[in-house]
């Protein structure tokens, strides 16, 4: 069937329309959107084994060919990242059920988590500019939803930061796309891509290069560019947050890495150079940020810039190992950071705070959410056989093999930062003495607890099965090492 | 003092209902001419706005009693279906087509499918404009 990679698309988005008229119905609501979720997945799975089977899936949208009309494609990177997103998706909303609370349940809020979605999975299939653009806004303009829905004084005080934020960001997309537009006279990926390097890149292309990494690097929380995120991330219930945080950043981290290998890699002495300066300028100021705070939610939040750090110094090395690790580090730090925001939140709901000074001892009445916040916190500093060992230490090598010394060290060292911010939390909130009120209030959290431990599982697997999962990366990397692959692909020449 | 309307509420009586006939011509001669769904639905809700003015919410409502975030939905499912309805011939997604067809009354007409796409974006259009409007003069 052709259509099988707009799938993961429409599914979540005849939901969306479909539960708008179901607001009342709470309980209908939920089971509509988990059985949904489930079609998206396995749609999304078998798109992957598609992908893996017989490369690049395109699809012309209205059957116009490629370089007129919108194409959508689908390479190994892009698969990978739409049934990630997806999983992920299920799980933050299973966790929802018992946590986001009924006044929100009434108010469009699954039909919403359904348009993020959407506009998730649209912006990783999407192979034109503009496109790529509107699904942008779709996903933002749910996540306005998202962020301010249940009307708290602290969620309106930052959504005005954040809409404003990326009012701007998605003013200065749009002015870059016209940018590119008046120079290369297209808007299709592949065809922008071959118009580029006819012309072998002028400054005005490589000018248009850092206005788009100051678009995405808004988007995607980059160094001077964050400013915005621990304050607006904050804000948020935590299945919301697990969303944001493992999948809205990213979305610009891919963009970035789209734009990076299939565009602008005639000059990379400049482009390249700036985007890996910033990259360890951005690990530094999120493990600043991460050992700075006693706040559960904040250390974690500034983790995620860690990781946006990482993966795009990877990027600026442009080697294929490097960028292999990349996407190993890409994948493993979405499920990673999904899964530790919802244990974040079922610390928070059981102390009350997330204050970390205030919270202690959880581990008498809870080990096995001690345990498992343990292994995930090993997990996400990369201790070898977990999942983010094999990103990192190809990143690492990667970094070392191009003489970008500096860059390498600054990645190494993060671990050690990350696995002290959240080993701070495990020691400081789950051993000593425990809390007095802890004994009589034993919070409901089995259902909480099940997709975090799923998401851990998974992120075990992906750990321990890095051999497996690594046919499937090296696949993605091949497209981004050599942009010809997907050119090919779309232009059918 | 109780104000009087009766002007504007007589004009408007007259007025709603041409501009809602000059709403449904520009929709329909979007094909060939300037005009579609988005604008054709600005004008209708500017029809209905005006009836607001001229009248209150209340009224209003017992006039048109219609759900407007129902009217969002249906629209969307114009719009989304239409281009699901590719996939059942299995072509790509958001094909359209069209024919000829000899109707009564009308003579030979080509009816497109874009058109019922357009009817999805003319009632989201509608939907949207309508829902902003009555939520900010509702809420106190």
């Amino acid at each position: 069937m052709i259509n099988l990679l707009i799938l993961p698309i429409i599914i979540p988005l005849f939901t969306a329309i479909f539960l708008i008229f179901l607001t009342k119905y709470v309980m209908v609501q939920r089971w509509v959107s988990t059985i949904s979720l489930l079609g998206t997945i396995s749609s999304a799975f078998i798109l992957l084994h598609t992908v893996h089977q017989d490369g690049i899936q395109t699809l012309n949208l209205g059957s116009w060919p490629a370089p007129f009309g919108i194409t959508l494609v689908s390479d190994m990177l892009s698969a990978l990242l739409v049934t990630t997103a997806s999983v992920i998706a299920l799980c933050c909303l299973i966790y929802s059920f018992k946590s986001i609370g009924e006044g929100r349940e009434r108010y469009y809020y699954y039909a919403v988590f359904q348009f993020l979605l959407v506009g998730i999975n649209g912006a990783f299939t999407t192979g034109d500019i503009f496109n790529l653009f509107v699904f942008f806004e779709v996903m933002l303009m749910s996540s306005y939803v998202l962020l301010v829905i249940g009307g708290t004084k602290i969620q309106l005080r930052e959504s005005i930061k954040y809409i404003l934020v990326n009012v701007i960001s998605s003013a200065l997309f749009v002015i870059t796309v016209a940018y590119l537009y008046s120079v290369v006279g297209s808007l299709n990926m592949a065809d922008i891509s071959v118009r580029i390097s006819q012309i072998h890149q002028p400054g005005i292309i490589t000018v248009i290069a850092i206005l788009f990494l100051i678009v995405f690097g808004l988007k995607g929380a980059i160094f001077p560019l964050y400013f915005w995120l621990p304050g607006s991330y904050y804000a948020p219930p935590a299945p919301i947050l697990a969303m944001f945080g493992a999948l809205l950043t990213k979305v610009g981290v891919y963009s970035i890495l789209r734009t990076y290998t299939l565009f602008f890699y005639h000059d990379p002495g400049y482009t390249h150079q700036i985007l890996g300066v910033l990259a360890v300028l951005t690990i530094i100021a999120g493990i600043i940020g991460a050992i700075a705070f006693w706040d559960v939610k904040k250390i974690i939040i500034y983790n995620i810039i860690i990781a946006v750090g990482v993966i795009t110094f990877g990027i600026s090395v442009m080697t294929k190992e490097s960028l292999t690790g990349s996407v190993f580090y890409l994948i493993h730090d979405m499920i990673m950071k999904a899964a530790l925001f919802l244990l974040v939140g079922i610390i928070t709901t059981i102390a009350g705070t997330s204050n970390l000074r205030k919270i202690s001892g959880l581990i008498k009445f809870y080990p096995a959410l001690g345990w498992i916040f343990f292994i995930a916190s090993l997990s996400l500093a990369g201790i070898p056989p977990l999942s983010g060992f094999v990103g990192k230490l190809l990143i690492v090598k990667g970094g070392f093999e191009e003489h970008q010394y500096v860059g390498a060290a600054v990645v190494l060292m993060s671990s050690l930062f990350v696995l002290y911010s959240v080993i701070k939390i495990f020691l400081n909130g789950f051993w000593g003495k425990p809390l007095d009120e802890l004994k009589d209030s034993r919070a409901p959290i089995k259902m909480m607890i099940a997709p975090a431990a799923f998401l851990l599982a998974i992120a075990i697997f992906y750990g321990l099965g890095s051999e497996y999962v690594y046919s499937y990366i090296s696949q993605a990397s091949d497209v981004l090492t050599n942009p010809a692959i997907y050119i090919d692909a779309v232009l059918k020449e | 003092m109780k104000k009087n309307d009766v002007i504007l509420q007589t004009v408007t009586n007259v007025v709603a209902f041409m501009i809602i006939l000059f709403s449904l011509q520009v929709f329909f001669s979007g094909h060939y001419h300037p005009g579609g769904g988005f604008i054709g639905g600005l004008m209708t809700s500017g029809a209905i706005v005006l009836l607001l003015l001229a009248y209150d919410i209340k009224t209003v409502a017992s006039i048109i009693p219609i759900d407007y975030k129902i009217l969002i939905g249906i629209g969307l499912f114009f719009a989304v279906g239409t281009g699901a309805g590719s996939l059942f011939f299995n072509v790509p997604f958001l094909t359209h087509a069209f024919n000829h067809f000899d109707l009564p009354l009308l003579g030979e007409t080509s009816l497109h499918t874009a058109v019922l796409f357009d009817t999805g974006v003319y009632l989201v259009v509608i939907g949207v404009t309508m829902t902003i409007i009555q939520t900010i003069g509702e809420s106190e």
